[in-house]
């Protein structure tokens, strides 16, 4: 097909591109100004260069927060994603069941991020919360405040608890789009239900399943609120993400040449990591 | 290869069907012979793709019996009844080539792998595929994917029964011709059952040793081509086969004579007819014969297609359509005649013969 140049669509995406001026750009060049200079008040600033750069890649905490976030995500991806499909092929495709699971899905992301956190901060607790009091109940040793695993386990159950729905919302949007004749057709052709997964669902969910991995790897590699509300980083620093580590750094210590370096870098390993997902993803699509 | 019997059928898709019309498929009962060629024709909505679901299984009828050379299948599945269907609308797997998913049917049956791979290059060969073979199918066109669907209808040796849904619609005209005429071909080589729904007339007529017409969930007619042209059942199949369709006109009836508007029509023979009966005169375009004797019409229009020309007129003021040859000439004052022959006589839509 042939390219048309019509140059009158960008006056079109001015609005747009003035709008994420002002709500994106803008703030994003005042953190690269910060990263590069330092201040120590008085509105008074000094070439600094990349030594904040060095200074955050060099150290331990940086390495350590970031490893915890790799961690993180890569086990939210490896349960969420295959939960995620396998409640989305069990969910009715007709009848009244279809708007209840619909809603009783949508619930766990209609609650705001902070509150969840809350939710499960009190949950969990050892004196007054449902789940401490059974588990202790039952005799298993389960404090989120002192041991780490424990921290962990709480913040991982969370999370799928959380948005392991949006995976089932897309899959499930992936699912009803297949007309009924594939799956005719598969009877006819004497398909397993193996191969009517591998080879009509999964194809079919393909597309969404990338999007689903790409969201819940980005929030993910994000999160900040519940882990900040329920463990507050600890037992020690054992949750600390880089996120939250980027908060102390800039609010509580007031480091703002660091806090901006690492901001940077942060950012940059999401967009690195994205980019090489979606990549990888969509380049094995287009091979089959 | 199998004799399937369809055993008073009926199907609703509602869950308790009250009156008749809640039947999307009303009583059919019929025998398909083993090896015959049979089209399924009709307008949209009539039924034919659910009675085709309903032999291939896809579909539980609410009321019957389906018998595959005399054993009781109602209740098999459609694997096990051992039937291949073809779709409207392709249904490929597009993450395996060409080869694997014409060779699909056939793994999961688990032949050999060398019978496979003869069948499936047959199949390749016989579609014009060849060079499509290793690739994967998602980058195909409409009809290239439609003929992989064909082909996995066609490459198991062993069925019972192949079912066609109108398989050639998205197919261009010229591939149309190709594809048919190997589908008979295959046919008359391997002798299985054929089912080809069609809404397609000249689809179903080429196609088929026997055409059977549905309308309205029901089959109002089954017939050779030359009888549903020459002795339509119902109305409908006046209407639904022929181009244009047959002229049917209200008509008292009195003895063996036919009163059309304030023309009156000798028959050749006395129709039985209850009193009551919405009574109608049916008679084909090709015979009507415009001339300078008969009964007077009034031309509207003449349209030329070619081998023939179609006159449209009132007649009686009615609609008709009258064929007439490409060099017949139209007289000023334009005459009817009906050929006695061709006149068939209906009563509430289905035709009656004669008093015994």
């Amino acid at each position: 097909m042939e390219k048309t140049w019509n140059n009158k669509a960008w006056f079109m995406v001015l609005p747009v591109l003035v709008l994420v001026a002002f709500s994106a750009v803008i703030p994003l060049m005042t953190v690269v100004n910060y990263s590069v200079q330092d201040t120590f008040g008085n509105n008074e600033f000094f070439w600094a260069g990349t030594d904040w750069f060095m200074d955050v890649l060099e150290s331990d905490r940086f390495w350590d927060a970031l490893t915890r976030n790799l961690i993180f995500s890569a086990i939210i991806l490896a349960i969420e994603i295959p939960l995620g499909i396998v409640i989305a092929l069990n969910m009715p495709k007709k009848g009244i069941g279809v708007p209840i699971c619909l809603v009783l899905m949508a619930l766990p992301l209609l609650i705001p991020w902070n509150v969840v956190g809350t939710i499960w901060q009190v949950f969990g607790r050892v004196d007054i919360g449902l789940l401490g009091r059974t588990l202790a109940a039952l005799g298993i040793n389960y404090n989120y405040v002192q041991n780490p695993l424990d921290a962990w386990v709480t913040l991982i159950v969370m999370d799928v608890w959380h948005w392991t729905s949006l995976v089932v919302l897309l899959c499930y949007a992936g699912l009803v789009s297949i007309p009924d004749a594939y799956y005719q057709a598969a009877k006819i052709d004497g398909a397993s239900r193996w191969s009517v997964f591998r080879y009509i669902q999964l194809p079919k969910m393909k597309r969404v399943l990338l999007i689903a991995f790409l969201l819940r790897f980005m929030d993910s590699f994000m999160i900040y609120t519940e882990p900040f509300v329920v463990t507050g980083g600890g037992p020690g620093n054992s949750t600390t993400f880089l996120s939250i580590d980027l908060v102390k750094m800039a609010i509580g210590q007031f480091d703002l040449g660091p806090a901006a370096a690492l901001s940077i870098i942060y950012f940059l390993i999401i967009l690195l990591l994205s980019w090489i997902f979606y990549t990888v993803m969509t380049t094995s699509d287009a091979q089959g | 290869m199998a004799r399937i019997n369809l055993e008073h059928i009926r199907h609703a898709y509602g869950a308790k069907p009250k009156s008749e019309a809640d039947y999307a498929l009303k009583e059919v009962h019929h025998e398909w012979n083993d090896g015959g060629a049979y089209a399924l024709l009709g307008p949209s909505g009539c039924g034919k793709t659910t009675l085709l679901n309903i032999i291939s299984g896809l579909i539980n009828p609410s009321e019957g019996r389906i018998l595959f050379d005399g054993t009781d299948v109602t209740h098999l599945t459609t694997q096990h009844r051992n039937i291949a269907q073809v779709f409207q609308f392709p249904v490929i797997y597009d993450t395996m080539t060409v080869y694997d998913n014409l060779a699909f049917p056939l793994r999961n049956r688990h032949v050999p792998e060398a019978e496979v791979d003869r069948r499936v290059k047959e199949i390749i060969e016989m579609t014009g595929l060849g060079g499509w073979a290793k690739k994967t199918a998602r980058g195909l066109t409409a009809d290239q994917k439609q003929k992989i669907s064909l082909g996995r209808g066609l490459v198991r040796s062993d069925v019972s029964a192949i079912l066609f849904d109108e398989p050639l619609t998205v197919i261009d005209p010229e591939m149309k011709w190709v594809l048919r005429s190997q589908i008979k071909r295959l046919h008359k080589q391997f002798g299985f059952t054929m089912v080809y729904v069609t809404h397609d007339q000249t689809e179903a007529l080429t196609f088929a040793d026997k055409v059977v017409v549905m309308y309205d969930g029901q089959i109002v007619q089954i017939g050779t081509p030359a009888e549903l042209f020459e002795r339509p059942r119902h109305t409908f199949v006046g209407y639904f086969i022929g181009s244009p369709g047959m002229n049917v006109l209200p008509a008292e009836i009195a003895g063996n004579t036919a009163a059309v508007g304030d023309q009156s029509i000798a028959l050749n023979f006395q129709p039985k007819v209850n009193a009551g009966a919405k009574t109608e005169l049916g008679i084909r375009p090709e015979f009507i014969s415009l001339g300078r004797d008969g009964m007077p019409v009034a031309i509207t229009k003449v349209e030329d297609i070619g081998r023939h020309k179609i006159v449209r007129a009132r007649f009686a003021d009615r609609p008709i359509s009258i064929i007439v040859d490409e060099d017949g000439e139209i007289p000023a004052e334009p005459r009817v005649t009906f050929d006695p022959k061709a006149i068939n006589i209906y009563a509430d839509s289905w035709r009656v013969g004669e008093e015994a």
